[in-house]
C-alpha cells in the first residue's frame, strides 16, 4: 500500500516508517494483550499510517469505536484510548471508566493523545475522578502524514479556524515542529521563502528551534533546497471557486476524506453472470484514490473535459491487449500473456471505476445549475460587476438553495472586489439572516473577521491590478493540452500557485508591488548548512521546492504544482505540505458556527 | 520498562552526574555516528517493507481488509458473540502502579494554589531516531527551580514539572502571559491565563488585562466556550470589553437570552440584527400559541386543509413569512402575523417578500390572489401586470408548486425576450404561447416543424393548420 510513496522525488515512506516506529514503540510500553478505543475521527489519518496488521502484531486484540456507556467487553490486559485532546472526548472516557467499575480492577487503562496530550484535557478527566486509572497518558506526534508520493498533509482539519479566527496558533507550533522532523529526516532546508504572518511565525519558530539544538548539526545531504511557506488567507480567492479538475470536482461532489471517497453505489453494481443479483447495494461504494493506481494518477489531475478522453483511449489500449491473447501462439507466448493477466484485469477494474465516477461527475456538471453558478464566478473572476448586489446570488438565496453555496459565492464576489460598499454587505447580510435564520450571525461574523467579507475602505479596489500582474486570468485555457496552470479552473490561474511559480523565475523581486498589495509580510532567510553538505549541481538537474499550504490546500492547486514539475523547462519539483486538503465547501463549513450546538 | 527509562534518564539529567553529557563541543565524531545510525536503521526499516503492504484485500465497501476502521467494525462485531464477562484469573504479575503524579500537570490544584508537579514523564518518548530532535541542551538543568519565565514557558511547552506559584506579583504573571502569549502554544496559554484568573482577586483586573491581550483573551473565551462557562462569559461581556469578538453570547436562542443580548455592547448593525431576532421570536411565540389553540379547536377551517407540519418556533424570517401567508394571508396590518405587517416590521425586501407570498399562495392553489399580487392600474385606469420578479422566475415558482398549464401559460405569455419564451413555453407545454409567436415571427419552418411535436386532432393542430392555410401572413419562409 505504501510502496507509491516511494516513487516520488523525495521518498516520503522514510517519514511513514517513522511514524509506525514511534507507534509500536508505544504498543510496547503497554506490555501484555490490548484493545484500542478509538475516537472514530483518527481511524482516518492513522489509516494512512498503519494497517490493523501492525496493531496485531503487538497484541492488540480488539478495537472499537469510542462510545458512552460501558466498554464491549473484551479479555485484555490493556485497554487503550486512541483520542484527540478533545473535552467531549474526555467525557465519554471518563463514563467508560466509570461504568466498569471495579470490574476488571487488574486492567490498565492508557490514552495516547493525537497529536498532543492537553493540560485542559488532563485537569477535566481529574476532576471527573478517573485521572488516577490511568497508568499511562502519552502523546502521539501525528504531525505530518504522507499522503501521497508528492504530498503531506497534517489533518488538521481547523487550522484554518484556529489561526485566521481565534486566534490560536498552536497549529503552527505543530507545523513547525513537524517540519523539524522533516528536516531531521530529509536534511537541512537551505532556503526559506514565505508570505504572510503565519508563515512568518512558523518560520520563527523553525529558526529559533533550530537555535536551542545549537551544537547538533544535521549530517544529511539536503533532499529539499526550498521551502516555501504560504498563509492561505493570502490566497482567499482559490479555493472559493469550483474546482476543475478529476480530483477536484470527486472531492467537490462527494468529499474525500483521509484519501477515501464514499459514492453512489448504483453505478457500481456488480454483474456476475449466473447469479440473481438484483438487490442493489444501499451501502456506498467506498474508494480509495492515490497515485498507487496507475490510471488515477494519469488522470487525477486533468481538467475534467480531457478526462472523456484519456478514459476511452485507455480503454482501446485495455482492450488491445485482452486481443493479445489471439496473437499468442507459442507455449512461451501464451504464458508471457497469462503472467500479464492479473497486471490486465486490475487496469480493467480501475477503468470500469474510473468510468463509473466520471459518469456521475458528467450528469452534474452538463446540468444547468452547475453551469449558472459556474458562469457567475467566472464573471466575477474577471471582474465584472462585482460591485453591484449580485441577481443569481438573489435569486439562491429567494430560492433557499443551500447556505454554503450562497456564502460561497457572496465571499468571492468580496474577494473579487477587495470588499463590498456598506450597502451591498447589509443588503447581503439582511437576505441571508431573513432566510436562513438569525443565528448565522455568527458565521457572517466570522467570514468578516477571517477576512472574506469586508466593507471597501478608502482604497480603490486591487484585485484587477492584482489580477493582471500576475495573470490570473487567461482568456484561450487549453483544458485537453495545458499550456498553463489555469487549466485547472478552465480560465483562472490559481493566485498561489502564480506566487509559486514566479518565485522559482523570475523571483518575487519582479513582483513586489502586487506582494504589498497582499496581506502578510513577505521574507527570506537562510539556514547554514555545514560545508560539506553543499549539493553540487548536476548540470539540469531539478531543484526540488517544499511548498507548505498553512490552512489548507485544493487537489486543483496541487494539480497545477504537479503541472509545473512536469514541464520540461521548469527545472523545478514541488513537494506539497499542507494543514488539510480542503474545498470551499469545507473550508467554509470550518468557519460556520451552529449555536445550537452549544445550547446550555 | 518505562519506569527503567524514566530512572535512566533521571541519572543523565540529574544535576550530580552533570560532568558528562553527549553535547560536549568536541563531540563531533560520536554525534556523526550516531546520526549515522539513526540514518541507518531508518533505511533498513524501510527496505524490509512490510509484505502485508503489497497484497491488498478490499471489501465491498471497499475498505481494503485490514485497514483500521475495517478491523474496528470487525472485531466490534464479533465481540458481540463473545459477550459474556471473561473470569479475568489474578494474577499479581503486574508491575506497581507508577506514580500517580507523573501523569498529568494538575491544573486544578494549580488553582487551588498547590503545589505544582507535573509531567516528567512527557518526555521520555523523545524520538530516537534523527539527531536533531534531541534534546536541546537547555533542558539538562532539569532539577533547578528557578526558571525564568521564558525558560517557564518552554518547560511548560516540553510538559515539565514546573512552578507557577513563585510568579506573584500582577506584573510577573503578566509577563510570564507575554511568553506564553509568543510561544504560540494554545496548550500553555490556557494554562497561563487561567492560573492568573484563579490567582487573581476580582476578575476585573484580568479581564482589563486581557483586553490588551487579545491571543490570551481568544483562548480564555474557548477555554469558557468549550467548558460552556456561560456565566462567566456573560460577566465578561457585561465587563464592556471592546473587542469585535460578541458572538460568544449569541449561542442561546431562547428568547430570554436573546433579550438579555440586547444590552451588550454589539456593533450598530450587529445590534439591529439581535433586535430583529428578539421581535422574531417574541412574535413566533404569541403565533404559535394563538394557532395551536385554533387548531385545537377547529375554528379555522385552513388548519383542516392544510395541517401544519412543525411549530413555527424558531424558524427563520422568510419561513415565518411563508406561514403567515399560507395561514393569515387576509389578515389586516394591525396583527402580529399579517403578512404586511412583518413586511413592514422587519423591512422585507420587495423581491423576498414577493417570491415568498407567490409561493405560498401557489401551494395553495388561491390563483385569485396569484393574479392581484401582479396587477396594478397604470394612470389611465388600465390593468396591467408587473413584477419585481423576473416572470421567467415567476413561471418557475409557480411551476414549482404545480400550477396549471392554464396559470403557467399566462405568466410565460409576459416574458418579454421571445427566445427565452419560447423555450419556456416549450418546457412548460404552452402550445399557444409556441404557435402565436412563431406566427409574430412568421416563421412557417418553425412552425411547421412544431405541429409535429404536438397531439394528433388536438385543438393546437388545427390553430396551426389554421394559421398555415392563411394567406394573408407573410411568411419570411
Amino acid at each position: 500500500m505504501a510502496a507509491h510513496l516511494s516513487y516520488g522525488r523525495v521518498n516520503l515512506n522514510i517519514l511513514r516508517e517513522a511514524a509506525r516506529k514511534e507507534l509500536r514503540e508505544f504498543l510496547d510500553k503497554c506490555a501484555g494483550s490490548k484493545a484500542i478505543v478509538w475516537d472514530e475521527y483518527l481511524t482516518g489519518p492513522f489509516g494512512l499510517i498503519a494497517q490493523y496488521s501492525l496493531l496485531k502484531e503487538h497484541e492488540v486484540e480488539k478495537m472499537f469505536t469510542l462510545k458512552s456507556g460501558r466498554l464491549p467487553s473484551a479479555d485484555v490486559k490493556n485497554i487503550i484510548f486512541f483520542v484527540r485532546p478533545r473535552l467531549e472526548l474526555m467525557d465519554i472516557i471518563a463514563d467508560n471508566i466509570i461504568s466498569e467499575g471495579k470490574a476488571h480492577s487488574s486492567r490498565d487503562y492508557h490514552i495516547l493523545f493525537v497529536p498532543r496530550r492537553s493540560m485542559l484535557c488532563e485537569r477535566w478527566l481529574k476532576e471527573q475522578g478517573v485521572l488516577a486509572s490511568f497508568t499511562n497518558i502519552d502523546e502521539y506526534i501525528l504531525d505530518l502524514i504522507p499522503y501521497d508520493g508528492d504530498l503531506l498533509s497534517m489533518e488538521y482539519e481547523s487550522a484554518f479556524r484556529e489561526c485566521y479566527l481565534e486566534n490560536d496558533q498552536t497549529s503552527l507550533y505543530h507545523t513547525a515542529k513537524g517540519l523539524m522532523t522533516l528536516q531531521a529526516l530529509y536534511g537541512t532546508i537551505p532556503q526559506i521563502f514565505g508570505k504572510g504572518d503565519c508563515a512568518r511565525h512558523v518560520a520563527n519558530m523553525m529558526l529559533r528551534m533550530k537555535r536551542e539544538f545549537a551544537g547538533t548539526q544535521n549530517q544529511i545531504l539536503p533532499v529539499f533546497d526550498t521551502l516555501l511557506l504560504l498563509d492561505r488567507n493570502v490566497d482567499l480567492l482559490t479555493p472559493l471557486a469550483t474546482q476543475l479538475t478529476y480530483e477536484g470536482l470527486i472531492d467537490e461532489i462527494y468529499g474525500i476524506t483521509n484519501g477515501y471517497v464514499k459514492l453512489p453505489p448504483e453505478k457500481f453494481a456488480q454483474k456476475k453472470q449466473g447469479e440473481a443479483s438484483k438487490d442493489l447495494p444501499t451501502e456506498p461504494k467506498k474508494l480509495q484514490l492515490n497515485s498507487a493506481e496507475e490510471l488515477y494518477a494519469e488522470i487525477r489531475d486533468k481538467n475534467f473535459n480531457a478526462v472523456g478522453a484519456a478514459l476511452s483511449k485507455k480503454a482501446k489500449i485495455i482492450s488491445a491487449a485482452f486481443e493479445e491473447r489471439h496473437n499468442a501462439k507459442t507455449v512461451g507466448e501464451i504464458k508471457q500473456f497469462v503472467s500479464q493477466l492479473p497486471h490486465m484485469q486490475a487496469a480493467r477494474s480501475s477503468l470500469a471505476n474510473h468510468t463509473s465516477i466520471a459518469e456521475l461527475i458528467k450528469d452534474i456538471t452538463t446540468s444547468e445549475a452547475f453551469f449558472d453558478n459556474l458562469t457567475v464566478e467566472q464573471e466575477f473572476m474577471t471582474g465584472v460587476d462585482t460591485d453591484k448586489v449580485n441577481t443569481y446570488i438573489e435569486d439562491c438565496i429567494a430560492q433557499k438553495d443551500p447556505l454554503i453555496k450562497i456564502l460561497r459565492l457572496v465571499c468571492m464576489q468580496s474577494v473579487c472586489n477587495n470588499g463590498f460598499k456598506q450597502k451591498v454587505l447589509d443588503f447581503y447580510k439582511r437576505e441571508i439572516l431573513q432566510t436562513y435564520g438569525y443565528e448565522h450571525m455568527l458565521t457572517l461574523n466570522n467570514l468578516e473577521k477571517a477576512g472574506f467579507l469586508k466593507t471597501q475602505t478608502g482604497s480603490r479596489n486591487n484585485y484587477p491590478t492584482i489580477r493582471k500582474t500576475l495573470k490570473l486570468w487567461m482568456e484561450d485555457a487549453n483544458e485537453q493540452n495545458p499550456n498553463d496552470i489555469s487549466y485547472v479552473y478552465s480560465g483562472y490561474a490559481p493566485l498561489s500557485i502564480r506566487l509559486t511559480q514566479v518565485l522559482a523565475r523570475p523571483g518575487w523581486r519582479s513582483i513586489e508591488e502586487v506582494l504589498k498589495m497582499l496581506p502578510g509580510p513577505h521574507f527570506e532567510e537562510r539556514q547554514p548548512l555545514p560545508s560539506g553538505l553543499h549539493k553540487k549541481r548536476q548540470q539540469g538537474e531539478n531543484r526540488t521546492t517544499l511548498v507548505f499550504f498553512l490552512g489548507g490546500v485544493t487537489y486543483a492547486e496541487i494539480a497545477a504544482l504537479r503541472f509545473l514539475s512536469q514541464m520540461e523547462d521548469s527545472g523545478m519539483e514541488y513537494v506539497i505540505a499542507t494543514t488539510k486538503l480542503i474545498n470551499g465547501t469545507t473550508w467554509i463549513k470550518s468557519l460556520m458556527d451552529r449555536p445550537e450546538s452549544q445550547m446550555p | 520498562m518505562m519506569k527503567s527509562k524514566a530512572d535512566e534518564e533521571d541519572y543523565w539529567n540529574s544535576s550530580k552526574f552533570k560532568a558528562f553529557t553527549f553535547d560536549d563541543e568536541d563531540d563531533e565524531f560520536s554525534r556523526l555516528k550516531e546520526s549515522k545510525q539513526a540514518v541507518n536503521s531508518i533505511r533498513q526499516l524501510v527496505d524490509d517493507d512490510d509484505d502485508e503492504d503489497d497484497v491488498e484485500k478490499v471489501s465491498w465497501s471497499g475498505e481494503p481488509v485490514g485497514s483500521i476502521s475495517w478491523s474496528v467494525k470487525e472485531t466490534a462485531a464479533s465481540n458481540q458473540r463473545t459477550d459474556r464477562e471473561p473470569a479475568f484469573p489474578k494474577i499479581t504479575t503486574e508491575r506497581p502502579p507508577l506514580n500517580k503524579s507523573q501523569s498529568g500537570l494538575s491544573l486544578s490544584s494549580l488553582f487551588k494554589g498547590g503545589n505544582l508537579t507535573a509531567r516528567s514523564l512527557g518526555d521520555t518518548s523523545v524520538r530516537l531516531f534523527a539527531p536533531e530532535l534531541r534534546k536541546p541542551k537547555s533542558e539538562y538543568k532539569d532539577f533547578v527551580s528557578d526558571w525564568t519565565p521564558v525558560e517557564t514557558v518552554q518547560r511548560l511547552q516540553q510538559g515539565k514539572a514546573v512552578s507557577l506559584e513563585k510568579f506573584r506579583s500582577l506584573q510577573d504573571k503578566l509577563l510570564l502571559l507575554d511568553f506564553a502569549v509568543a510561544a504560540h502554544d494554545g496548550n500553555v496559554i490556557t494554562a497561563v491565563t487561567l492560573f492568573t484568573l484563579f490567582t487573581l482577586y476580582g476578575l476585573e483586573v484580568l479581564f482589563r488585562e486581557l483586553e490588551s491581550r487579545q491571543t490570551a483573551l481568544r483562548h480564555f473565551i474557548h477555554y469558557m466556550t468549550e467548558t460552556r462557562d456561560q456565566r462567566l462569559l456573560l460577566e465578561l461581556l457585561r465587563s464592556g470589553l471592546t473587542w469585535t469578538f460578541n458572538s460568544s453570547s449569541y449561542e442561546n436562542k431562547r428568547r430570554d437570552f436573546v433579550k438579555s443580548c440586547l444590552s451588550l455592547p454589539f456593533s450598530p448593525e450587529d445590534s439591529a440584527h439581535v433586535q430583529d431576532h428578539y421581535t422574531l421570536l417574541e412574535r413566533q411565540i404569541i403565533i404559535e400559541a394563538a394557532d395551536q389553540r385554533a387548531e385545537r379547536d377547529g375554528k379555522m377551517e385552513i388548519f383542516q386543509r392544510f395541517p401544519r407540519k412543525a411549530p413555527i418556533l424558531n424558524m427563520p424570517l422568510i419561513t415565518t413569512l411563508y406561514y403567515c401567508c399560507l395561514y393569515h394571508y387576509n389578515e389586516s396590518e394591525g396583527t402580529y402575523s399579517s403578512p404586511l405587517n412583518i413586511r413592514q416590521t422587519f423591512k422585507i425586501s420587495e423581491k423576498q417578500y414577493f417570491a415568498t407570498v407567490l409561493a405560498a399562495r401557489a401551494k395553495l392553489k388561491a390563483w385569485a390572489d396569484v393574479d392581484a399580487l401582479f396587477t396594478s392600474r397604470n394612470w389611465l385606469g388600465m390593468m396591467k401586470k408587473r413584477s419585481p420578479l423576473s416572470f421567467q422566475r415567476v413561471v418557475d415558482i409557480l411551476q414549482k408548486n404545480s400550477a396549471p398549464t392554464q396559470v403557467l401559460q399566462e405568466y410565460v405569455g409576459l416574458v418579454d425576450d421571445a427566445e427565452l419564451r419560447i423555450s419556456l413555453a416549450q418546457k412548460h407545454k404552452c402550445h399557444d404561447i409556441v404557435i402565436n409567436t412563431f406566427r409574430d415571427m412568421k416563421d412557417r419552418q418553425l412552425l411547421m416543424e412544431y405541429r409535429k411535436k404536438v397531439e394528433r386532432g388536438s385543438a393546437e393542430e388545427k390553430k396551426i393548420d389554421q394559421l398555415l392555410n392563411n394567406v394573408q401572413i407573410r411568411w419570411k419562409n
